[in-house]
């Protein structure tokens, strides 16, 4: 999980702590994200709203209790006052209040049920998109963002959304109505003692804001320490055999401390801090409790009130303080879900590659004919790196891409397969430029075998067959066959069924070996071959090297190579150096000009001629 | 979990039993607050209230509900300041267990996943020992003293309300049992989606050159509608336990005053009546605050899966022995004339086999490295080179035979002073935040291992490598070839390096990687294909600079290329982890068919010609 800094969009990204962290991370825009949030919600308006309504119910319900018992005391305090009780009133009263707070539960079930329900499936669609954006973002973004911070945002902030959705959301509308409704209900019961009991707790409410403003520093603070933390935590268990061979140990273990110490640190207070949030909400709970026992009581004295008021007041402050600790609890959580929303946001809202349903969909490259007219390219503005690149690759020629590392070979596939767009000029395949055919079709007229081996997880045959279609079992064998897989597969216990995971992996050569044979059965009429046969052993590499043979019989193939076996067979030789292409022709010719090709040749085999 | 908490040391328990400890007072001061409530009932009905009096019950309250605030706030410092040592102190035995792992763990673990379990999973763990254990001693405190207090009225309120409480501990120990193991399963399946999403974006120029976007998008969707589902079961399990309790609360509010009304119109007098009546509105508060304390439990129960799951994966790193464990012999042996013998390496029979792999890396290896001799080792891939000279420096075990580095078998070493001996450089190489210096100048030699060349002592302390030598360092980046792109970084040996070496190419770091293993001036070094990344010219370059500086020190070189080793003192040649030949390149060519095979694919018939 590599957590770095980068910018994205307009927002610079921070790491992220642990999924539940609970940190503090200030929104740039506190309304922006949630209207952003509440836009995601829009499919689900409908259950959104019968939430509200059996809030507002349950709420109700829970308020009618009260008034209940408060008339089960007077009649109570009239009994002991000597009327005559009457038991069986009271005892209907009870039911019907036990009735009225089981209604009232019932309804925050469902209120809850509904929420979480809701929530998950917004969960569920802000993943989905994320996942479904990832194919629309042109790769020369992607290849500067980090996927370690992706991937925590497929996790970590979309969890701490849901998380803040499904339940201080909620905690924020049922305290909201919660809190009105019994203001309205104690001020109706007695106007003077709500005052009192309202009095009392903003006061507490107060107090609360402050301690929250102080606190976080230290939440900050602590979030910097954890990043720097995982960041060294990260780099010492990757580079652990490094460490290990040098002994770094001591070094690592000493810088580990001092981040640790520091971490602790504000660990601490930052969670004393916002501990203290609870003890203060039963302070306002008990200020309020006594301040209408002392109040009620010089009133009952005083014979303004009855003694049933008290009872129902000391209720309603329960009640009422209750929903003051569950909203100051929720805007906190409210803010780090909508710091969690930025972030998604922000990716969510990149910009994407520009559609492409009115180009042409199904071009079918009969000859193969490549040409490469006036090229300009620089993956950052302003610095071009392939300048005015001329070049045309003949219907089955083979050309071979050579230069020492960093000197731009990648660049090439990069431009033929379209993951990046041309500054100017065109690259015209049989006479049509790739920039009016549809991605996905300049995709459809290429395969491609890559230096990173990628497999996916499922069975050898669909990693084989993968994107191409009606491939019969008796293809994929005979691709397997031919780069010396196919033995190997069937001694597998479960033959090309054997499913590709981290308890079955294959050795890097045997997953160069697989991508070739993927590349075998999609029958595509060009070849791009990104120095794809460098971590295939020597010994197999004639096996590959055959295979390969064949197939680039007929087709037109771009191979970037490291090998000379590949170099000397190929048709033509571009040779590049910093990203221009410096020379072009035969490997004799190259040789003959003695220019930088041959230089590099010849340094290959000076210890040869020398011994 | 409970394992965790046997890794809480004394000072952690002082402060846990301080914290509850100043929690008992706090219960004890706020179940007090109700008793001065009955009094004041009493006062009210009797008629012999008068304000003062009732201000000074007043008074008193405001005392208790203040020593309350103030012992919870004591109370929260002290478990704040344990649970924020705990974790600190759980990371760091995590952070020093994981140094100790051979290779062999961590590959069992996997980094990612070791590095999840030294963040995230210990903020679980604090969060659930800051909160969770607090809440856990609590309740049944709450539960207790409240539950003392009222067996002093009327037992028929003390059965209603344990009976309550009986019934919502049931009901809170069925949904747990039943969310239980839904949470387990919600970890694995947002396992699959972090894979899946992984997956996505490895793998996105192949997904895109094969146009398999919906394939993939299929694939995420599926792992993702199974999480969503998952977790709407089990967070609508635990749903149901706020309202239970908040229906128990209310309910038994009703009850109690219900039995109250039949318990004054049975007292028969108005005496008892009122006794009984000041009693009831007491009891009603202490059986509210009893099952609140209950309901903050429901928080614990949240946490509680997630805690649970995460101190599981800790636990497996913690108990996990490491396979290799240190020595003791710091010395090698000495010669017959006397002097230390410096800069073997033998290998006596060994055999080597990968953990819960079914057949032999290596079998029946056999051969010595002399002092200042270079050994090439060839073969194809997964012939065993990486797995064979990951046994000089002890990352792995051997499992059948002896590995003897200057005559001392690698086990009796103590790992720091056989490491001090070697200089290992990786095939991928691993550089670290900070400086091109502090990158060379990495790690530590201890004082028992021989200096090889001419400018030092043998056996004169150097420990540690501080401060950096000016000279040696440069004459390091000079041998390995980087000092061209070293002095054109701002700072030059200052030049800052980014997490990972991003900001260097691949070959830049590959470079500093290997003057980092020259800096060190080992007796052996190591080269695990670590010119690959170099292109020819460089790599012939760095290998004429070292024959030229690494005076009497022996290379040990692992290589895919022939010309990397052809002129080695010595090439063995590995095939399926055995050794198939051994002598120098002209004898090699001549007898030994897997040399021969390797040769022909990569050399010209006219370089065949001249061994």
């Amino acid at each position: 999980m590599a957590k770095e800094s980068y910018q994205l969009g307009q927002v610079t990204m921070r790491s992220s702590g642990g999924p539940r962290g609970r940190v503090l991370e200030k929104p740039h825009d506190f309304k922006e994200a949630w209207r952003q949030i509440l836009h995601y919600a829009k499919p689900y308006r409908v259950r959104i709203i019968a939430v509200l309504i059996l809030a507002v119910g349950a709420v109700l319900f829970s308020l009618f209790g009260p008034n209940q018992l408060k008339n089960i005391t007077n009649m109570i305090v009239e009994g002991l006052n000597g009327a005559s009780m009457d038991l069986t009133k009271i005892l209907r009263i009870s039911i019907a209040a036990v009735a009225l707070y089981l209604l009232s539960s019932a309804m925050m079930y469902f209120q809850n049920y509904l929420t979480t329900i809701t929530a998950t499936r917004i969960n569920h669609d802000l993943r989905r998109d994320i996942s479904q954006k990832i194919n629309h973002i042109p790769l020369s973004r992607l290849d500067q963002s980090s996927f370690g911070d992706l991937l925590s945002r497929v996790t970590n902030d979309i969890d701490t959304i849901g998380e803040s959705l499904s339940h201080s959301a909620v905690q924020m509308i049922r305290g909201l109505v919660t809190f009105l409704f019994a203001s309205a209900a104690m001020l109706l019961t007695n106007v003077p003692l709500a005052l009192v009991a309202l009095a009392s707790s903003m006061l507490g409410f107060l107090f609360m804001k402050i301690i929250i403003t102080k606190s976080q520093k230290y939440f900050v603070l602590r979030q910097r320490y954890l990043g720097e933390m995982n960041g060294h935590i990260e780099e010492m268990y990757a580079g652990h055999t490094i460490v290990k061979s040098y002994n770094g140990e001591q070094d690592s273990l000493k810088r580990f401390e001092e981040l640790n110490e520091k971490l602790y640190v504000n660990n601490y207070m930052s969670q004393f801090l916002s501990g203290m949030m609870m003890p203060f909400m039963e302070f306002v709970g008990n200020l309020g409790y006594l301040m209408v026992c002392v109040v009620g009581a010089i009133m009952t004295a005083n014979h303004l009130i009855s003694f049933g008021t008290i009872i129902a007041f000391i209720i309603y402050v329960k009640i009422f303080t209750q929903p003051l600790g569950m909203v100051s609890q929720a805007v906190t959580a409210l803010q780090s879900a909508a710091a969690a929303a930025e972030r998604v946001f922000a990716f969510l809202g990149e910009k994407e590659m520009e559609d492409e349903t009115d180009k042409m969909q199904d071009f079918r490259a009969e000859k193969g004919e490549v040409v490469f007219d006036h090229v300009h390219f620089g993956y950052t503005e302003g610095r071009t790196i392939i300048r005015d690149f001329c070049f045309t690759a003949k219907p089955g020629m083979k050309v071979a891409i050579v230069g020492p590392t960093g000197a731009g070979k990648t660049t090439m596939v990069n431009l033929l397969m379209r993951f990046y767009e041309l500054h100017s000029g065109e690259i015209r395949i049989d006479g049509t430029n790739i920039t009016d055919m549809s991605r996905a079709n300049v995709r459809k007229l290429f395969a491609m075998v890559l230096q990173d081996t990628w497999l996916f997880e499922g069975s050898i045959r669909d990693n084989i067959a993968y994107g191409s279609q009606n491939v019969t079992d008796e293809e994929i064998h005979e691709a397997c066959r031919r780069v010396g897989l196919h033995r190997y597969i069937r001694s597998l216990k479960d033959g090309y069924d054997t499913v590709i995971n981290d308890a079955f992996s294959l050795s890097a050569g045997q997953r160069q070996l697989m991508t070739i044979a993927r590349a075998m059965v999609s029958k595509k009429p060009l070849l791009i071959l990104d120095e794809a046969t460098s971590s295939v052993d020597t010994r197999t590499e004639q096996l590959v090297q055959d295979a390969m043979e064949e197939l680039t019989r007929g087709r037109t193939s771009f191979t970037i190579a490291h090998r000379l076996s590949t170099i000397r067979n190929a048709d033509v030789i571009l040779v590049m150096k910093d990203g221009d292409i410096v020379e072009q022709g035969t490997h004799s010719e190259l040789l003959r000009q003695n220019g930088f090709y041959a230089e590099l040749w010849n340094s290959q085999f000076l210890n040869a001629v020398s011994i | 979990m409970r394992k965790m908490l046997s890794y809480m040391q004394a000072k952690h328990w002082r402060l846990f039993a301080l914290s509850i400890a100043l929690m008992f007072l706090q219960v004890f001061l706020d179940l007090k607050l109700p008793d001065y409530m009955s009094g004041i009932t009493e006062k009210v009905q009797t008629g012999t209230a008068t304000t003062r009096t009732l201000l000074r019950d007043g008074g008193f309250m405001l005392l208790c509900a203040l020593g309350t605030t103030a012992t919870a706030i004591a109370g929260n410092f002290c478990s704040s300041k344990m649970s924020a040592s705990f974790s600190q102190n759980l990371r760091s035995r995590i952070f020093h267990k994981v140094q100790t792992f051979s290779k062999e763990e961590i590959d069992r673990f996997s980094t990612a996943s070791l590095i999840t379990r030294s963040t995230n999973d210990v903020v679980q763990i604090q969060n659930f020992v800051s909160r969770g254990l607090r809440m856990i001693v609590r309740a049944p405190l709450l539960v207790g003293l409240a539950l003392y207090k009222m067996s002093m009225r009327y037992w028929q309120w003390t059965a209603a309300t344990a009976v309550t409480v009986v019934m919502v501990a049931v009901v809170i120990v069925i949904l747990i049992r039943f969310a239980h193991p839904r949470f387990r399963r919600m970890q694995k399946l947002t396992d699959e989606v972090n894979r899946s999403m992984r997956e996505n974006m490895t793998g996105m120029r192949v997904i895109r050159a094969y146009n398999a976007e919906r394939y993939q998008m299929d694939n995420f969707e599926t792992a993702n509608t199974n999480l969503m589902e998952n977790e709407q079961k089990a967070r609508n399990i635990l749903r149901l336990m706020p309202s239970t309790n908040q229906f128990a609360t209310n309910a038994l509010t009703v009850v109690i005053y219900c039995i109250g009304a039949y318990l004054i119109a049975s007292s028969g007098s108005y005496a008892l009546g009122l006794a009984v009546f000041t009693d009831m509105v007491v009891f009603s508060t202490y059986a509210s605050k009893m099952l609140m304390g209950i309901s903050s439990l429901e928080m614990v129960f949240n946490m509680l899966p997630r805690a649970a799951t995460s101190a599981e994966r800790i636990n497996e790193i913690l108990e996990t022995e490491p396979a290799i464990v240190s020595g003791t012999e710091t010395e090698g042996m000495k010669k017959e004339d006397g002097t230390p013998d410096q800069g073997t390496v033998e290998f006596r029979h060994v055999s080597f086999r990968y953990p819960e792999a079914s057949e032999n890396a290596l079998s029946d290896i056999s051969f010595t490295a002399h002092a200042g001799e270079t050994i090439g080792i060839i073969g194809s891939t997964a012939s065993g080179k990486t797995s064979l000279v990951s046994l000089i420096p002890r990352l792995y075990e051997a499992s059948e035979g002896e590995v003897l580095v200057d005559g001392v078998n690698v086990r009796e070493y103590d790992c720091e002073a056989l490491r001090s001996r070697l200089s290992y450089v990786t095939q991928s190489a691993v550089l670290f935040t900070g400086t091109v210096r502090s990158n060379v100048s990495y790690g530590r030699k201890t004082a028992g291992a021989g200096v090889k060349h001419g400018n030092r002592i043998p056996g004169a302390g150097n420990d540690p490598l501080e401060p950096a030598d000016e000279d040696r360092l440069w004459s390091a980046v000079d041998i390995s070839q980087a000092r061209e792109f070293v002095e054109k970084m701002e700072g030059k040996l200052e030049a800052p390096v980014m997490r990972g070496g991003s900001n260097v190419s691949g070959g830049q770091k590959q470079r500093l990687s290997i003057a980092r293993g020259v800096y060190r001036e080992p007796e052996i070094f190591i080269f695990d294909d670590a010119f690959s990344a170099l292109d020819y010219k460089t790599d012939r370059a760095l290998r004429e600079a070292l024959r030229k500086n690494a005076g009497t020190a022996t290379s040990i070189i692992v290589a895919s290329r022939i010309a990397t080793i052809r002129d080695a003192d010595r090439i063995l040649v590995l095939d399926e982890g055995r050794i198939v030949g051994e002598g120098t390149h002209e004898e090699l060519l001549l007898g030994c068919r897997v040399y021969q095979e390797i040769a022909y694919t990569q050399l010209t018939e006219e370089e065949l010609k001249i061994g």
